[in-house]
């Protein structure tokens, strides 16, 4: 336990670099996840705004993202990090990397949500001379929003996990503590401390998500 | 003045699975719907009633034909111009369709929002609609604290946001309990007289037909198989399908069931007679038969009462000495419809 003490800063800063992979991954992967779910959606042949090319692409894009692990992904992009000047073993490459993988998997909770959105209310609000994008903005979204607040939590497990696996790059998260402090150095208390720091920010995470959507879903 | 005019109007849909036929839901049918009446289009499911409905706002695009809404013909419009004409039709549906994330009052502020009505204006309007259905106090609830009645109210409260010329009602009823139905459709005929709204409603219930409709309109698979005004359809339908829809409220004449059970218990002459033409009474038939001595008894049948109007069918069986019986058959022939019942 002296150990876990004497590696406080350590811990700390796994922490701070957690929470921030996780909030990238969790807002800025989620809204473009929201986009491609959305777009995934209203794109279906009887969707809101029907296409047949777009519905394709989508899919197929987003089954060949999902299923690659992400700590695959970590390797594959660092290319596309360095092109933009971002250091392949940086705290931004896996910033990069998050987001990336997020945003994929997190469309498909999207579309998943969406799809139990009532069709007779959209097509309520398009009798109401509603416009298709307005259709997407005042109803479906928002008719799906509890659930989807409860499909984000969902993900932020799956987040945190990305977090973990990016310490093999050498970004500073809670994974990466436990891997170097922990595993490495045969210090079984520090590898529990980081695990149980993890579960710790993932039950926040989910109570606060189940308070939201319990609210907007008044029940 | 007609305020909705169909002109050889079909609408096919593509088929659902490759190589499966096409889905003929609406053909060449022509109708017009006068300003101010209630048109009841009935028929079974998959008649075709549904999307003619929806031909009617453009939800769905007619595939042929032309489709006039106030002189305007929708099917030379793109989207945004019918986003217009929309505003201008109201819609009601059997399940309601309320917004879950917004309440009562949200509900009834969509469409105002949608329309671009001022905010400040939103106050007064919704209060007005929400007395006019007489769910006032129930201005903050949300849409799962309401009974299936009270949706409806909201839904209709909804659909006159917009002061529409048209409302459309899509089964609007059927998931109501028959009380319920009575409410909601007291509530349509009032919407219809008082703001002199022009209404469509969509229905397999002849109740609803007979309670509020001034004209019916009967549908089988895509086609209009006859139309007409309430008491005429109602008291002499033609067609086959037409029948069947009078029969679920009218008994009608016997069929070859309830004629064997008849039979059983009634050994005499027995004779159906229709009354449709209200200037020969009931009690004029009457005397003919009693005035010959000729004994008779009800045994089948029913009078029923459209808008005042009413017509039905008795059976009757006779009994007596054969030629008095003759007769009494002859003279009540001159004076109302009868068939002899073998």
């Amino acid at each position: 336990m002296d150990r876990v003490v004497e590696l406080r800063p350590e811990f700390v800063e796994g922490l701070i670099v957690t929470l921030r992979l996780a909030a990238a991954g969790l807002f800025v992967g989620g809204a473009i996840g929201l986009a491609i779910g959305t777009a995934l959606y209203v794109s279906r042949t009887r969707g809101i705004v029907p296409s047949r090319p777009v519905s394709v692409i989508l899919n197929v894009l987003v089954n060949i993202m999902r299923p690659i692990p992400f700590v695959l992904i970590l390797i594959v992009l660092q290319p596309v990090s360095r092109w933009f000047g971002i250091s392949g073993i940086s705290e931004g490459h896996a910033v990069v990397t998050i987001v990336f993988a997020s945003a994929f998997g997190i469309a498909r909770i999207v579309e998943q949500n969406l799809v139990a959105v009532d069709p007779g209310v959209l097509e309520a609000a398009r009798a109401m001379g509603a416009s298709r994008w307005r259709v997407v903005r005042t109803v479906l979204l928002p008719e799906a929003c509890g659930s989807l607040i409860l499909g984000f939590t969902y993900a932020l497990v799956a987040i945190v996990d990305m977090t973990t696996l990016a310490g093999i790059i050498g970004v500073h998260s809670l994974g990466y503590v436990a891997l170097t402090y922990g595993l490495r150095q045969f210090d079984w208390t520090v590898t529990a401390v980081a695990i149980l720091i993890i579960i710790v920010i993932v039950q926040i995470g989910q109570f606060a998500g189940n308070a939201w959507a319990r609210k907007v879903l008044r029940r | 003045m007609t305020l909705i005019e169909l002109r050889g109007v079909s609408k096919t849909f593509p088929p659902t699975r490759k190589g499966g036929e096409p889905v003929h839901a609406v053909r060449d049918v022509d109708l017009s719907v006068e300003a101010g009446e209630i048109v009841g289009i009935v028929g079974y499911s998959g008649a075709g009633k549904s999307t003619l409905v929806r031909l009617v706002n453009a939800l769905e695009p007619a595939t042929s034909g032309q489709l006039f809404v106030d002189g305007t013909d929708l099917t030379t419009l793109g989207e945004r111009q019918l986003q217009k004409v929309r505003l201008d039709i109201g819609m009601i549906f059997q399940q309601f369709n309320l917004l879950q994330s917004r309440t009562v009052w949200g509900n009834v502020a969509y469409p105002l929002e949608v329309a671009g009505v001022p905010k400040a204006e939103h106050q007064r309007r919704i209060s007005d609609l929400l007395n006019f259905v007489g769910l006032a106090d129930k201005a903050h609830a949300w849409p799962e604290e309401l009974s299936g009645g009270q949706k409806q109210r909201v839904g209709i409260a909804r659909a006159l946001a917009t002061s529409p010329k048209i409302l459309l009602a899509d089964e609007a009823t059927s998931a109501l309990d028959p009380e319920t139905t009575v409410e909601v459709l007291r509530l349509l005929a009032k919407v219809n007289t008082e703001l002199g709204i022009t209404i469509v409603v969509i229905t397999h219930e002849m109740d609803v037909v007979k309670t509020i409709a001034d004209r019916v309109v009967v549908m089988e698979q895509g086609r209009i198989v006859e139309q007409g005004p309430v008491f005429e359809i109602f008291s002499a339908p033609r067609e086959q399908a037409t029948r069947r829809f009078v029969a679920t409220l009218v008994d009608a004449v016997p069929d070859a069931v309830e004629i064997e059970g008849l039979r059983r218990t009634h050994g005499g002459r027995l004779l159906t007679l229709s009354f449709r033409d209200e200037s020969v009474s009931q009690s004029a038939v009457f005397a003919e038969i009693i005035g010959r001595g000729v004994e008779f008894e009800l045994v089948f049948g029913g009078i029923e009462d459209v808008r005042g109007r009413s017509f039905g069918h008795l059976t009757l069986e006779l009994r007596g000495d054969a030629a008095a019986v003759d007769e009494a058959v002859r003279a009540v022939g001159a004076l109302v419809e009868t068939t002899e019942v073998a």
